[in-house]
C-alpha cells in the first residue's frame, strides 16, 4: 500500500513539473515573455524593473527556476487589469466556483443513481428507455447552448428565477456562500442545473450499465434464492457493488465540473474563476492566465492522487496489478 | 468477396433493427450532405457583402423584405439569412470536427498498436501519458492550450487533437491486445513480415469496429467541444463562423426577445451531435459482445 502510494506521489509529482514547463514554455518560449507578462501601458522604467524582477535578462534554465520558486512563494504576479495579485483574485472567486461545483454535484448524484439504478433493473419498460433516450440528449446538447435555453426559459419568457449573478450571501459557520440565503439560492439553481446535466447523463449511463452487468452475477442469485427481499439485493447488493465505479467517476467529475463552470460561470454571469480565466484570455491578462493555469492543474493532479488512492484502499486488486508493474 | 459482402449486409440487417439508430444514421447524412454542398443548397450566400442588407437585420422567421425574399429562419444582425448562415456553419463544424477526429485516430491508432506490439517499457509508457491525458477534462486541455499558446485555427485543431488522440490509443491498445493472441500473427510472423506490415496491415484493420464507435462518439464530443469555445470566442475565428460563433452572436440578442439568432444554430448543432451519438452508441451496444 505505502510503495503504491508512493510510487502514484511520485508520478503526480512528474506531472506537475511537465505541466509548469508547458505553461512556462506557452509563455516565455512562444511569444516575447516582455510583451506577455509588462503590462503593455508601461513605461521604460517599469518594463526594466519588472524584467529584473522576473529575472528576464537570465538565461532560460534560471529563469525556469525563478517561475517555480516565485510560485512556490505564492507569488504569481500581478493583474494587469485589476493590478493586484494573480493568486489574490483566484482565491477570491474560488468560492463561488466550488459551491456552483458542489451543489451541480450534488443535483447530478441525487438525480443520476436512483435513474440510473432503475433503468438498469428494468431495461425494457418505457420509463427506462426514456431515462436513456434523454441522457443521451444530455449528453448531446452542449452546455453553453442549455445554459441560453434556461435562461431563455426561466429568466426571460417566465421571469421566476434570476440569470445573471451570485445573490445575496449568507454567512454560515464563517462560511459565506449563496446557498445560505433565498436570494442566493434562486441564483444558485439555474447555472447549477445547467452544470448538472452532462454529468447526471454520465451518472445515469454508469449507473445503469453497473446495475445490468451486477445484476447477472452469481452472488445476485444467491442472496434472491435465500429469499432476501428486493429491497436489500438492490440497496445493498447491487448498490454498494456499483458504488466503486460511481465514487471514482463522481471524485474524477467534480474536477470536471470545476473545468466546465468556466463554459457556465460565462453564460450566467457567475463571478467565479472560471468567468476570470476566460475574461483573463480575453484581455490577455497573463499573470491571471498562468496563476490560473497553474491553480487548476495543481488541484486536477491532487483529486487523480487522492482519487486513485481511495480507489486502491476500496478495491484490493487495483494496488496489488499496480505494484506488480 | 462473397463473405464480406455477406458480413455487411448481416451487419447492415442488426443496425437497422434499431429505427431510432437508422433515422439518426438518415439525418446525419442528410446533414452531411446539406453541409458539403452549402454552396448550392444556401437560398443566399452569407458572406457575400453584397447581397447582404443591413436593412434585413432580426427579422423573425418566415418573414420577406422588400424584395420578395423569404428568411425561413430570420435573420441575425447583420442581416445575414440564418439558414443559409447554419448550412455554411454546419460545414465548418463539420469539417473541423471531421479532420480533427481523423488525424487523432491516425495518432492514437498507431500508438495504441504499437504499443500493444512491441509490450514492455514502451508501452507502460505511452499508456501511463494516455491515462494521465484523460484524467483532466476536455474542457481543460482546450483551454491550456489556448491559454498558453493563444488564440487560432490551428490551436484549435490540436486542442481538438489532443482531447481525443488518448480514447483511440486506448481502444486500438485493447483491441491489439486481443488480436495479438490469435494464430494469424503467429503464421504473419513465420512468414517473416515486417513488423510494420503485421502491425498496420494485420492487426490493425482487425481493431477498426471499436474504433469506428470510439470514433463516432468523439466526433461528436469534438464538434461540441469546438462549438463551445468558439462561443466563449476561444475558437474559430470570424472569419471562419462555425455553429458555436453564430449561437454566440445570438446570444448578445436573446434578452430583447429575438431568439431565433441563437436558438437555430443550436438546434442545428444539437441535431447534428445527437444523431451522431445515437448512432455510435448503437453501433457501441452492437459490439458488446456481454450484452448478447
Amino acid at each position: 500500500m505505502t510503495s503504491y502510494i508512493f510510487k502514484r506521489s511520485l508520478q503526480s509529482l512528474l506531472v506537475l513539473v511537465i505541466m509548469s514547463l508547458i505553461v512556462f514554455s506557452g509563455v516565455n518560449l512562444v511569444g516575447d515573455p516582455v510583451d506577455m507578462l509588462v503590462n503593455p501601458e508601461a513605461d521604460q522604467m517599469e518594463i526594466e524593473r519588472v524584467i529584473k524582477d522576473l529575472g528576464l535578462d537570465k538565461p532560460i534554465t534560471e529563469q525556469y527556476w525563478y517561475f517555480v520558486t516565485n510560485a512556490f512563494q505564492g507569488d504569481l504576479g500581478r493583474s494587469f487589469i485589476f493590478g493586484e495579485p494573480a493568486l489574490k483574485l483566484i482565491v477570491q472567486r474560488m468560492p463561488a466556483t466550488i459551491e456552483l461545483a458542489l451543489f451541480s454535484l450534488f443535483i447530478a448524484i441525487i438525480f443520476g443513481i436512483p435513474l440510473g439504478m432503475y433503468a438498469g433493473l428494468k431495461p425494457n419498460t418505457r420509463v427506462s428507455r426514456t431515462i436513456m433516450a434523454s441522457s443521451i440528449l444530455g449528453f448531446s446538447m452542449p452546455t453553453f447552448w442549455v445554459g441560453i435555453l434556461l435562461i431563455m426559459f426561466f429568466a426571460v419568457y417566465l421571469g421566476w428565477l434570476p440569470s445573471t449573478g451570485r445573490g445575496e450571501l449568507g454567512s454560515f459557520m464563517g462560511v459565506q456562500s449563496s446557498l445560505f440565503t433565498l436570494d442566493g439560492l434562486s441564483h444558485v439553481f439555474l447555472p447549477a442545473f445547467n452544470l448538472a446535466l452532462f454529468k447526471m447523463s454520465s451518472i445515469i449511463r454508469l449507473t445503469r450499465a453497473g446495475t445490468r452487468e451486477i445484476i447477472l452475477q452469481d452472488y445476485i442469485t444467491f442472496a434472491r434464492s435465500k429469499g432476501i427481499s428486493e429491497t436489500r439485493v438492490v440497496m445493498v447488493h447491487v448498490l454498494r457493488n456499483i458504488l466503486i465505479p460511481i465514487v471514482t467517476v463522481i471524485g474524477l467529475e467534480f474536477g470536471s465540473l470545476i473545468a466546465f463552470s468556466t463554459v457556465t460561470e460565462t453564460v450566467f454571469a457567475w463571478p467565479g474563476m472560471g468567468k476570470l480565466i476566460i475574461d483573463s484570455i480575453y484581455n490577455l491578462d497573463r499573470p491571471v492566465i498562468v496563476a490560473y493555469l497553474l491553480i487548476i492543474v495543481t488541484f486536477f493532479v491532487f483529486l487523480n492522487l487522492f482519487v486513485d488512492i481511495l480507489y486502491s484502499i476500496l478495491d484490493p486488486r487495483v494496488r496489488v496489478k499496480e505494484t506488480r508493474e | 468477396m462473397t463473405g464480406n459482402f455477406k458480413r455487411i449486409s448481416d451487419f447492415w440487417t442488426d443496425f437497422s433493427a434499431n429505427k431510432i439508430a437508422l433515422i439518426s444514421l438518415l439525418i446525419f447524412f442528410a446533414i452531411v450532405f446539406v453541409a458539403v454542398f452549402a454552396p448550392i443548397v444556401s437560398p443566399t450566400n452569407p458572406y457575400d457583402l453584397s447581397s447582404v442588407d443591413i436593412m434585413d437585420s432580426r427579422l423573425p422567421p418566415g418573414s420577406t423584405n422588400y424584395s420578395g425574399q423569404i428568411f425561413l429562419l430570420g435573420t441575425d444582425g447583420a442581416g445575414r439569412d440564418m439558414l443559409s448562415s447554419i448550412f455554411y456553419g454546419l460545414r465548418v463544424s463539420l469539417g473541423v470536427g471531421a479532420l480533427s477526429g481523423v488525424i487523432a485516430l491516425t495518432i492514437g491508432s498507431f500508438f495504441g498498436v504499437s504499443a500493444a506490439f512491441f509490450r514492455g517499457k514502451y508501452e507502460t509508457i505511452v499508456m501511463r501519458i494516455v491515462d494521465i491525458q484523460l484524467s483532466f477534462p476536455s474542457i481543460l486541455v482546450a483551454l491550456i492550450i489556448i491559454a498558453a499558446f493563444g488564440k487560432g485555427i490551428e490551436k484549435t485543431m490540436i486542442a481538438l487533437i489532443l482531447v481525443q488522440w488518448a480514447y483511440y490509443a486506448r481502444t486500438a491498445r485493447a483491441s491489439a491486445l486481443v488480436e495479438m493472441n490469435k494464430e494469424y500473427i503467429d503464421a504473419a510472423r513465420c512468414l517473416a513480415f515486417g513488423n510494420t506490415r503485421i502491425m498496420f496491415k494485420h492487426i490493425l484493420p482487425n481493431c477498426l469496429a471499436p474504433l469506428i464507435v470510439v470514433g463516432t462518439l468523439q466526433t461528436a464530443h469534438a464538434i461540441s467541444l469546438e462549438a463551445t469555445l468558439s462561443f466563449l470566442g476561444l475558437g474559430l475565428p470570424v472569419t471562419e463562423p462555425s455553429l458555436g460563433l453564430l449561437i454566440g452572436n445570438g446570444f448578445e440578442y436573446m434578452y430583447s426577445g429575438d431568439f431565433w439568432i441563437s436558438i437555430f444554430p443550436g438546434v442545428a448543432l444539437l441535431i447534428t451531435v445527437g444523431s451522431i451519438n445515437l448512432v455510435g452508441d448503437h453501433l457501441r451496444d452492437m459490439f458488446n459482445p456481454r450484452l448478447h
